[in-house]
């Protein structure tokens, strides 16, 4: 009797592990996994509410050196793009908020900035390095993913958003 | 006799769970959202190199033994 | 009567083998494996730092400058000037000579260069002083893996040696060539969200002149009024050495870190040496940390050491280098380090002041201080040494 439930559990194990290896991958062409998180803004934000804009995901956190390099560009793009129909998120991943507070305090950004206290987020896109960046089309599939920062790449982002506005 | 092949067959159930999962390569378990100590510069084996290999040469000079004083660190993980 | 080894005269500058950047058996210091990330060039950085040694009659004290600046993307360059200022009046100066002054000059460049999670170093170090000159040169790869989780490093280097003597600042001969080989493994592992693990492992091969031409032995001799006299060392000329150690970092919840290692060293001269570690971080008020440090090193003598051997020329090889002795040794260290973001110039991002010093003690249990004077050789009191070591440094990041 005990045998069978371990057979059981075995057999469940399994299943749900063969599920979550094929339950994959956030990667271009992919539909970009629904999520709804807290805002800075204090009105929470979700993915579905922005469908039909060019949206940048940009997971970062405050004691990450290259992610607050990137903040002040990220607005400029923000700035520049939004009234074309393009829209930034900027996820900070960090289970306390203080920190990401006080940075966004001496470093104000106007773009919404999510709170992912409990990771969810960061798992469900598969975030593998710090910074990430995902670029969603209008159509609410993941089109281009950034690992880390470095001074530079913001030209490519700039290219990647050109490309998915003109479609 | 028959728990004998019972454990059998549940070891293979197990493995044949594990090989489904398509025998993935090692998945970093510190996820790099999750690195903000590691990060924290205190957190690194040598925060002032001019000064750990200034006494890591005033030991050496004086003593016997030298070598294998080298620090890596784990950092932020960040690029 | 019997003669001293040499002339009073001729051998007037005990270089504590200790003041060069070569140690006994030669090699300079070089942190091969300090390669902190793999996938990330260094940080830009430079330090100026005062550096002060004083104990066992010795005084070292001089400048560091370290400058460190990426190129482009991928290329990370490194300079550093180092001088060592040594006024020696040394147990061994004193046994055999007089007190000295003399200066020592170190430069150190590197290159590194990034390709993908991969960090390739090579560098070059020059050190010279009046009676020994240093050439080494280095080169690692640092591979960084499993989502950054691992860093594994490989280094080599390669020294030359020119060993000479000299006489108050003035070069009499040259005495030989050393030579040295490393070759080191180094893993940088995440074990927990606030633990690292670091683990090292070194050989060494140095074969030539290893030992200093101005520490001779003692032996036995009835004829001496002192009852024993010096003869000159004798060496092998090869020495082969293996250390590993051992790293633990973790991070306490409070904001602080604690760190302990251990390392042990045996070698083909039958030293076999202990070293243990412990430290503590503790940030303070926002802008200020202070550190904490303990190390306690134990080693055991070379199989051909003695203070004091039953006659002249007693054995094959025969040393009485302190450094080759049995000894223990005792170090505490505290630190202060103050963070601030200078208004100007701009390109500076932010420095820190800092100031750390260590008071070690070093006793020996088979060197006696020969200088105190006994009616039976051999039997003066045991040697040890109390230092203060200080270095006051302040570092700017652009």
């Amino acid at each position: 009797m005990q045998l069978n439930k371990v057979k059981i559990s075995a057999l469940i194990l399994a299943l749900s592990l063969s599920a979550m290896a094929a339950a994959s991958s956030v990667s271009p062409g992919s539909a970009a996994p629904a999520f709804q998180l807290p805002a800075a803004s204090g009105t929470p934000v979700g993915l579905g509410d922005l469908k039909g804009q060019v949206i940048l995901i940009n997971f970062w956190a405050s004691w990450c050196g290259p992610c607050r390099q990137e903040m002040p560009i990220l607005e400029q793009m923000y700035r520049k793009y939004k009234p074309a129909g393009f829209t930034l998120l900027g996820v900070n991943v960090e289970p306390k908020s203080a920190d990401a507070v006080g940075f966004l305090k001496s470093t104000p950004v106007s773009f919404p900035i999510l709170f992912d206290t409990e990771s969810k987020v960061s798992t469900l896109y598969e975030v593998s390095g710090m910074p990430s960046t995902v670029i969603v089309d209008r159509k609410g599939k993941v089109r281009y993913i950034h690992h880390g920062y470095k001074a530079g790449d913001e030209s490519e982002y700039l290219d990647q958003i050109r490309t998915l506005m003109r479609e | 006799m028959a728990n004998h092949q019972a454990l059998k067959r549940t070891c293979a159930l197990l493995l044949a769970a594990v090989l489904l999962t398509g025998c993935s390569p090692i998945q970093p378990w510190v996820k790099p959202y999750e690195r903000e100590h590691l990060a924290d510069p205190i957190m690194s084996f040598d925060r002032n190199p001019i000064a750990s290999v200034y006494l890591d040469h005033v030991y050496e000079v004086r003593e016997g033994a030298h070598g294998a004083t080298g620090s890596v660190g784990g950092g932020c993980g960040c690029n | 009567m019997r003669l001293q080894l040499a002339p009073r005269a001729l051998v007037g500058q005990f270089i504590t083998q200790a003041m060069r950047a070569t140690s006994a058996l030669g090699g300079v210091v070089v942190a091969l494996i300090a390669i902190t990330r793999a996938d990330v060039l260094p940080e830009d950085r430079t330090d100026i730092m005062f550096h002060r040694f004083d104990g066992g009659g010795v005084t070292v004290e001089g400048p560091s400058v370290l400058v460190r600046k990426k190129i482009g993307d991928s290329f990370s360059a490194s300079y550093q000037y180092y001088v060592d200022l040594i006024t020696s009046a040394s147990i061994d100066v004193l046994s055999q000579a007089s007190k000295y002054k003399e200066r020592r000059t170190q430069n150190n460049l590197g290159v590194d260069y990034l390709h993908g999670n991969t960090l390739y170093s090579i560098g070059f170090i020059n050190s010279d002083e009046p009676d020994y000159k240093s050439n080494t040169a280095f080169a690692s790869v640092s591979q960084s893996m499993f989502g950054d989780l691992t860093t594994v490093s490989f280094g080599f280097s390669r020294g030359w040696d020119k060993v000479g003597e000299v006489d108050h600042g003035i070069f009499q001969k040259y005495v030989g060539d050393a030579d040295h080989r490393t070759w080191s493994v180094g893993l940088s592992q995440v074990l927990t969200r606030n633990m690292l693990l670091g683990l090292n492992f070194e050989t060494d091969e140095n074969s030539g002149y290893l030992r200093s031409p101005y520490r001779g032995v003692r032996f036995v001799d009835p004829s001496s009024a002192r009852g024993y006299s010096f003869g000159q060392a004798n060496t092998p000329g090869t020495r082969t050495g293996n250390a590993a150690s051992a790293q633990l970092k973790y991070y306490l919840p409070w904001h602080a870190a604690v760190d302990g290692s251990y390392r042990f060293y045996n070698d083909t001269w039958g030293i076999q040496a202990n070293t243990t570690k412990l430290g503590y971080t503790q940030p303070i008020w926002g802008s200020l940390t202070l550190d904490a440090m303990a190390r306690y090193y134990w080693q055991t003598h070379a199989t051909f050491y003695s203070d004091l051997f039953p006659f002249e020329n007693a054995q094959n090889f025969e040393s009485r280098d302190r450094e080759l002795a049995q000894f223990h040794s005792l170090t505490f260290g505290l630190g202060a380090s103050y963070e601030f973001h200078p208004a100007w110039p701009r390109f500076i991002e932010r420095g820190s002041l800092n100031l750390d010093v260590q008071r070690m003690r070093i006793d020996y249990q088979d060197f006696h201080n020969n200088l105190l004077s006994s009616p039976i050789p051999g039997d003066e009191p045991l040697y040890s040494i109390n230092a203060s070591v200080m270095q006051f440094f302040i570092s700017l990041w652009y």
